[in-house]
């Protein structure tokens, strides 16, 4: 067998895992589905109408209207697409981060390996949350960033790629720089570095495609993570701004409508959590399928 | 740790500094009537004229002659404002840390016992569910069933007016609730693995061969030894606790600390939101170091006299 089937076969084993990421394509096709999804509606979610508030399931809204008479399934697919985007793009900036630094900690070793550990320890030990919403209502023209840029109506999008990334990357970091160690004293790389290879070619042809399991898997497990503290955020007003929707600003005017429209704070928070659980078990498949010392199931 | 809390001031104030507005344009925009001769007067008043690392130096000076200044929204020395918030969340994460632990610990163990089997699965699935569940979804869903539907609980965590403990008791009843429910996943699953290990040593073996209950084998024997990396695990997982209790003060109206950090970010007041960050970092680090020293009566081979490196 080929590693891939092989692969494949391992993690066929992980039944939740392959249930999740059956429920997880789903979504994405339901996120990508979006404008026609408006279109076969006949709706326009982005439109005001007070006439049509709170509207109760229908054939032409499915799941109800919102507060502000727009269709709470459309807005919940283009909610998708910004909350799926925003955990992809910030788990890879994170990830690429923690494999850096966990590379440099892991094979230079010494003073610079203590010094970026002992960052990275605190920052897994800092409350990170009142961190991020300080992060979140910094002033960019304060920081030189052009006006012009800074009030750019996509801002919120970026700054919370940015600064969840900014915070993401602690796990990865430490994973990488563990295996870094055990790789580092086998024998290819003593012979490697014997033969005279600079270390940067040790690094990227000989240390970093060995490490493509663990970081895969320590990326898939921190994109929930990631979902997660972007739709805490723009729960809170600070990520992405309205009246483009995310799952988690969709959430921001419930609970004060929890007693009128208690639909509207049930389905985003759902969709949220299915989504979260769905990597987080992906993960743990993943984990089990990559890991050669793991046994059967 | 001293370290840490100077850099984590420097950080905190800079970043501040980087919030939009600044105390006297707020003092403007309250008062139409002030010129900007007078607005000038007043950034000079303050200090606000120099460079943002030299009023971080004063700041300094004053902090370390413990002078931390007013908080504006509530017009009462900063540490006065603190030390209440303080200890309302004290009182909040103690409650949800201790029923988390105290549920996960059996659970953890049961699964650890019956590893892959359909109770260790289940528990698994439960685990991840309470892990991967958005804090402040459960909060609100919390709200809706008990409050809305059922009206059972309060949805404020704070009653109004003059009440008894038991209404106390009662308002804070939903949010340990929240608190406790995302965080015993990833305690449990703590617990379980570490168990699973401990349960594989020899000792326990030869505990097994001596004739000892299977009761007294993982209670006295497995117990014990699986903690240590549990409470390691744990005191790195403080932070994140913290952050939990944040999102639960602010769905729940709790005036702890992180509903009052969250409003003095909000509400601009500067010198409120910056000493009680720090005072939130430091309670985190007084905890991780709390962890340290309880593995000493864990695992009485650790000594802290012998390791002066």
């Amino acid at each position: 067998m080929t590693r891939t089937q092989l692969f494949i076969r391992r993690m066929m084993l992980h039944r939740v895992a392959v249930v999740c990421a059956g429920i997880l394509s789903l979504l994405f096709l339901f996120a990508l589905s979006a404008p026609i999804l408006e279109m076969l509606l006949n709706t326009d979610a982005s439109k005001v109408n007070l006439f049509s508030r709170y509207l109760p399931f229908s054939l032409q809204h499915p799941l109800g209207t919102d507060d502000l008479g727009r269709d709470l399934l459309v807005r919940l697919a283009y909610g998708g697409r910004v909350s799926l985007l925003v955990g992809f793009t910030a788990a890879i900036i994170a990830a690429a981060i923690g494999t850096s630094i966990g590379l440099i900690a892991g094979y230079f070793g010494g003073w610079l390996d203590t010094l970026l550990m002992r960052t990275t320890d605190s920052v897994i030990a800092l409350p990170l949350l009142p961190l991020l919403i300080v992060l979140a209502v910094i002033d960019l023209e304060k920081l030189g960033i052009p006006a012009s840029i800074a009030n750019h109506q996509d801002i919120g999008l970026y700054r919370i790629i940015v600064i969840v990334s900014l915070v993401g990357w602690t796990g990865v970091a430490r994973l990488v720089r563990g295996s870094v160690l055990s790789l580092r004293e086998r024998p290819y790389i003593t012979a490697a570095r014997a033969m005279g290879v600079p270390a940067k070619r040790i690094i990227f042809t000989h240390i970093l495609p060995a490490l493509t399991s663990p970081i895969t898997v320590a990326t898939t497990l921190s994109v929930g993570n990631i979902i997660l503290f972007e739709s805490i955020l723009s729960f809170l007003g600070l990520g992405i701004n309205p009246p483009t929707p995310s799952w988690g600003n969709m959430l921001t005017n419930a609970q004060e409508l929890i007693w009128e429209a208690p639909t509207l704070a049930f389905f985003p928070g759902m969709l949220i959590f299915i989504t979260v659980l769905a990597f987080n078990f992906i993960g743990d498949g993943l984990q089990d399928a990559l890991s050669p010392r793991s046994k059967k199931r | 740790m001293l370290t840490v809390i100077f850099v984590m001031s420097f950080v905190c104030y800079m970043l501040l500094g980087l919030m939009p507005g600044d105390p006297v344009d707020l003092l403007i925009s309250a008062d139409p009537n002030l010129t900007s001769e007078d607005a000038a007067r007043l950034k000079a008043l303050y200090g606000l004229d120099q460079p943002l690392f030299n009023r971080y130096l004063n700041w300094l000076a004053a902090a370390l002659q413990g002078d931390f200044g007013y908080s504006r929204l509530y017009a009462k020395p900063v540490l006065e404002v603190l030390w209440g918030a303080l200890e309302r969340t004290l009182v909040l994460m103690s409650i949800a840390f201790l029923l988390s632990v105290l549920l996960a610990i059996p659970t953890g163990m049961l699964a650890a016992r019956r590893i892959h089997t359909p109770t260790d699965y289940s528990i698994n699935f439960l685990c991840f569910a309470g892990i991967s569940i958005p804090s402040f979804w459960l909060a609100l869903m919390l709200i809706l069933l008990f409050s809305v539907i059922l009206g059972w609980l309060p949805a404020n965590a704070t009653p109004l007016g003059e009440v008894g403990f038991f209404q106390k008791a009662q308002a804070l009843i939903l949010p340990v609730i929240t608190l406790s429910l995302v965080s015993i996943g990833g305690v449990t699953r703590y617990v379980r693995s570490s168990m699973y290990e401990t349960l594989h040593q020899d000792y326990i073996t030869t505990a097994y061969a001596k004739g000892l209950s299977e009761s007294q084998v993982v209670w006295r024997h497995g117990l014990r030894n699986s903690m240590i990396p549990v409470v390691t695990i744990l005191s790195l997982d403080l932070g994140a606790f913290f952050s939990g209790a944040v999102i639960v003060e602010i769905m729940f109206a709790y005036p702890g600390m992180g509903k009052m950090l969250f409003d003095a970010i909000n509400g601009s007041d500067y010198n409120l939101a910056l000493v009680g960050l720090l005072l939130a970092t430091l309670v985190t680090l007084l905890a991780n170091f709390l962890a340290d020293i309880s593995y000493v009566s864990l695992d009485p081979r650790i000594s802290y006299q012998e390791q002066s490196k």
